[in-house]
């Protein structure tokens, strides 16, 4: 099948040397330093640790997916897309989800394109043209065949691909982030689809032939950890794994994102939040909760959370009846049992 | 550096990480890329290409901070002036810190000149202003004091924390710090809330110290007998390889942690093994039935519906104090997915026998029921040491009637009997009656059979018997079962 290779050298067989040895060209880097990943991220609210700022720098530098895993809600999605914004690239989101398949991760034909384009032909056909008719037996037989020929080629070009995220992050020209959302979500078999584009930043179709990528997207997959990620995905990312975090980093991210908050009392959420996190639940309050439950307290005009106010607004945080009961005890007893 | 990091990855696969030939080559790529006079960065680069499981970010850890302890400096880039300025900087904070603890100790006398007392309340202070780099270097010093290391000695680092921590009180230094705490209270009383969260502070800063004092003696350990030897004696199991028997309470405790994520794996495991499962036997005939229309050639094989397996489970498991933590994990594990079961009976026995099913009825806190099983559950006859006979007996006289053919029967045990009869014959009428009987014993299996353990006597009845030592054999048994 020979390649049409018309449309701005996206398709092509070229082979570099790097390619061949598996090291994609990372082009010029994106960020000079570790440090400098963490003040950009900082800059557009969205505080990284060292851990999360060296793998985002390595990321753009070796060209590698980075796979984040961690409890829901400690800012994995938020990641990709701060890192979008940093670095001005279009964020391609692929949201996986059970029964994903090539046709909508991918690319799909775009069938009622080409049957029309079909149609279209016969109407040519049919209308006084005259190359020859089907129950021609001498010569015509050649025009029938060329025609088909061309026609093949025709509904097999580009103009009839619908580009799906993978293809769409690969063939864009513009510096793009690519994320992959909760991959665990997928099947098995369909994780296989993702590693040719993740390894070697291409995309092959049997029609047209192999499209590489004209930049290197920055790819993020990330994961809840519902399943273990084959070996064959896992060897071919780096891996980053987003736990809660730290008071002081919880604290700024509080501040951070809050408008309206007072230091005093992003501290005191802070450190709330700390202690739920060491009882024993069936889910601990996320980032994304504590969040919210500083927006609420905002909202509320609270500058001092006591055990009341900090009882009554406890459901943001915890959603579990179970959890809900535990807290309100332990944050109302503890103490003085002990005193 | 290509050496150590070989070593390394050498090391990370003795602890048992699977690390691919592909990864150590990225983890060398990586290292171009990094500043290697940055510890941590180096550390990230490391994690990032080489781990690819939080579970096994502990053990990383600790063969990272073997490998690149001491030896960091001179291998990083063999570069001397960095290596000292390190060292340099490091007796710098140590000096500036004294000054700051009252001025005493100035100079690098290396915290000789302090008493016992005196370093306790420096410490005490420390950890009230939340000084970091002051209790770093007071933690090096607690080590030189306390721990009373000897060159060669082959004891492993825990003899040494212990010795320090024993030393160092903390359980009194956080009452002192919780009652300075109260103190400085507007209305000298703290509100519960705020006792608690300041209790959680001073924990978290108290952890903090432990694991500063820790790395400390590991620095010493890996000066005095070297990093291949250190490693082997640190090398701790994988979260997952945790014996059951013999975890301690940390590891108890994270292994608890571990069966949640666990318990949800499983049952997206098994529903989605459920739905895809293999299709049903040939139908012959339906096939034939078919077949008429296309004259009587089979062109069309048709095949029986799957019918979802949704077994029955009872679990019988002895709760006599050597097998314990592993029944409750098993209890846990079992109750946890028992969605995926059209019903899961559970019975628990030393020498008595119990139902406590009723336990886990609507109770959403499974360690809560465990624990209720505990202290409630009818299960001592005569003397509260294992009878498996009396308790296999009883079973059947009271409950064997209500084993069906749908039930699988699981027993946990060591079938360590104290050398009562075994009244195997019970297992073997359960399993004319059960579709499965399985035993799982959660001692290794050279044990079997020694001293009075039956288990052979019990094991011609049970269509097989598990090793289930940690959580990765449990975790396969469960999916074979189902």
């Amino acid at each position: 099948m020979s390649p049409a290779s018309d449309k701005d050298g996206a398709v092509d067989g070229k082979t570099d040397a790097m390619g061949m040895l598996g090291f994609p060209d990372p082009g010029p880097p994106l960020f000079s330093s570790v440090t400098e990943v963490r003040e950009r991220l900082a800059a557009v609210g969205y505080l990284a640790d060292d851990g999360i700022a060296g793998v985002v720098h390595l990321a753009d530098r070796l060209a590698k997916p980075v796979l984040v895993e961690g409890p829901a809600g400690t800012g994995k999605t938020e990641l990709a897309k701060s890192v979008a914004r940093v670095t001005g690239s279009r964020l391609i989101r692929l949201q996986c989800y059970e029964g994903l398949d090539e046709s909508k991760a991918l690319y799909e034909w775009n069938y009622k394109k080409q049957l029309l384009r079909i149609q279209a032909q016969r109407v040519v056909d049919d209308d006084g043209t005259k190359t020859g008719s089907p129950g021609d037996d001498d010569g015509a037989g050649d025009g029938v065949t060329s025609s088909w020929r061309d026609l093949e080629e025709d509904i097999f070009s580009e103009e009839f691909l619908l580009t799906r995220p993978l293809l769409e992050a690969i063939r864009s020209p513009d510096p793009v982030v690519l994320l992959v959302d909760e991959v665990d979500r997928v099947e098995l078999e369909t994780e296989a689809l993702l590693l040719e584009v993740l390894s070697e930043y291409q995309v092959s179709i049997p029609e047209l032939g192999t499209i590489r990528a004209q930049q290197i997207p920055l790819v993020f997959l990330t994961s809840n950890n519902t399943r273990e990620l084959s070996e064959a995905l896992k060897r071919r990312c780096l891996y980053l794994h987003l736990d809660y975090p730290s008071l002081e980093r919880e604290r700024d991210i509080v501040l951070a994102r809050v408008p309206g908050v007072t230091e005093e009392l992003a501290d005191q959420i802070a450190r709330i939040v700390r202690s739920l996190r060491t009882l024993e639940l069936k889910k601990y309050p996320s980032v994304s909760e504590t969040l919210d439950w500083a927006r609420t307290l905002v909202v509320l005009g609270v500058e001092s959370i006591d055990a009341e106010q900090a009882k009554a607004t406890l459901h943001v945080l915890l959603k579990y009846r179970s959890d809900l009961e535990r807290a309100a005890k332990e944050l109302a007893v503890a103490g003085e049992d002990r005193a | 550096m290509l050496d150590v990091l070989t070593g390394f990855v050498g090391e990370l696969r003795a602890a048992g990480l699977p690390v691919s030939l592909t990864e150590s080559i990225d983890a060398a790529e990586a290292v171009h890329h990094i500043p290697l006079e940055d510890r941590d960065a180096l550390k990230y680069a490391l994690a990032a290409t080489l781990v690819k499981s939080s579970a096994h970010w502990k053990a990383f850890e600790t063969a990272f901070e073997v490998y690149f302890s001491m030896r960091g400096p001179q291998y990083e880039f063999g570069d001397d002036d960095s290596s000292t300025g390190d060292l340099d900087s490091e007796n710098d904070n140590e000096t500036e810190n004294r000054g700051r603890g009252e001025g005493r100790g100035q100079g690098s006398g290396g915290g000789e000149g302090l008493s016992p007392e005196e370093l306790a309340e420096m410490l005490f202070r420390a950890l009230l202003s939340a000084n970091d780099a002051q209790v770093a270097a007071l933690a090096r010093q607690a080590v030189s004091r306390f721990a009373g290391m000897e060159p060669g000695r082959p004891v492993g680092g825990t003899y040494y924390l212990y010795r320090t921590l024993r030393n160092l009180d903390l359980d009194r230094v956080l009452e002192r710090l919780m009652e300075t705490a109260r103190a400085s209270a507007p209305e000298g009383q703290l509100t519960p809330l705020e006792e608690r969260l300041a209790r959680d502070e001073f924990k978290s800063r108290l952890d903090r110290l432990r694991r500063e004092l820790e790395d400390e003696i590991r620095r010493r350990l890996v000066a005095d007998r070297g990093t291949e030897a250190l490693a082997r004696s640190l090398r701790k199991p994988l979260p997952e390889e945790i014996d059951f028997m013999h975890a301690t309470r940390d590891e108890l405790a994270s292994l608890r942690r571990a069966i949640h994520p666990l318990t949800r794996k499983l049952a997206v495991r098994l529903a989605r093994k459920r739905r895809h499962g293999r299709k049903g036997p040939l139908d012959f005939r339906s096939t034939m039935r078919h077949s008429l229309s296309t004259g009587g050639v089979p062109v069309d094989p048709k095949f029986r519906y799957p019918r979802p397996a949704k077994p029955e489970i009872i679990v019988i498991a002895d709760i006599s104090g050597s097998v314990a933590s592993f029944a409750r994990f098993t209890l846990h594990l079992v109750h946890a997915i028992s969605s995926q079961f059209s019903k899961v009976r559970s019975f628990v026995f030393i020498d008595g026998i119990d139902e406590v099913t009723r336990f886990f009825e609507n109770v959403d806190d499974v360690a809560d029921a465990v624990h209720r099983i505990n202290t409630e559950a009818d299960v001592v006859w005569v003397d509260g040491h294992s009878d498996y006979g009396h308790a296999l007996s009883v079973f059947w006289e009271r409950w064997g009637e209500e084993i069906t053919p749908r039930s699988s029967v699981l027993l946990l045990g060591d079938a360590r009997n104290n050398y009562h009869a075994s009244q195997a014959w019970v297992i073997s009428e359960i399993r004319h009656r059960a579709r499965h009987v399985y035993w799982l014993n959660p001692e290794p299996r050279a044990y079997w059979g020694t001293g009075d353990s039956i288990l052979g006597e019990y094991a011609v009845h049970c269509d097989d018997v598990f090793e289930c030592r940690n959580l990765r054999q449990l975790e396969h048994f469960v999916t074979e079962l189902a």
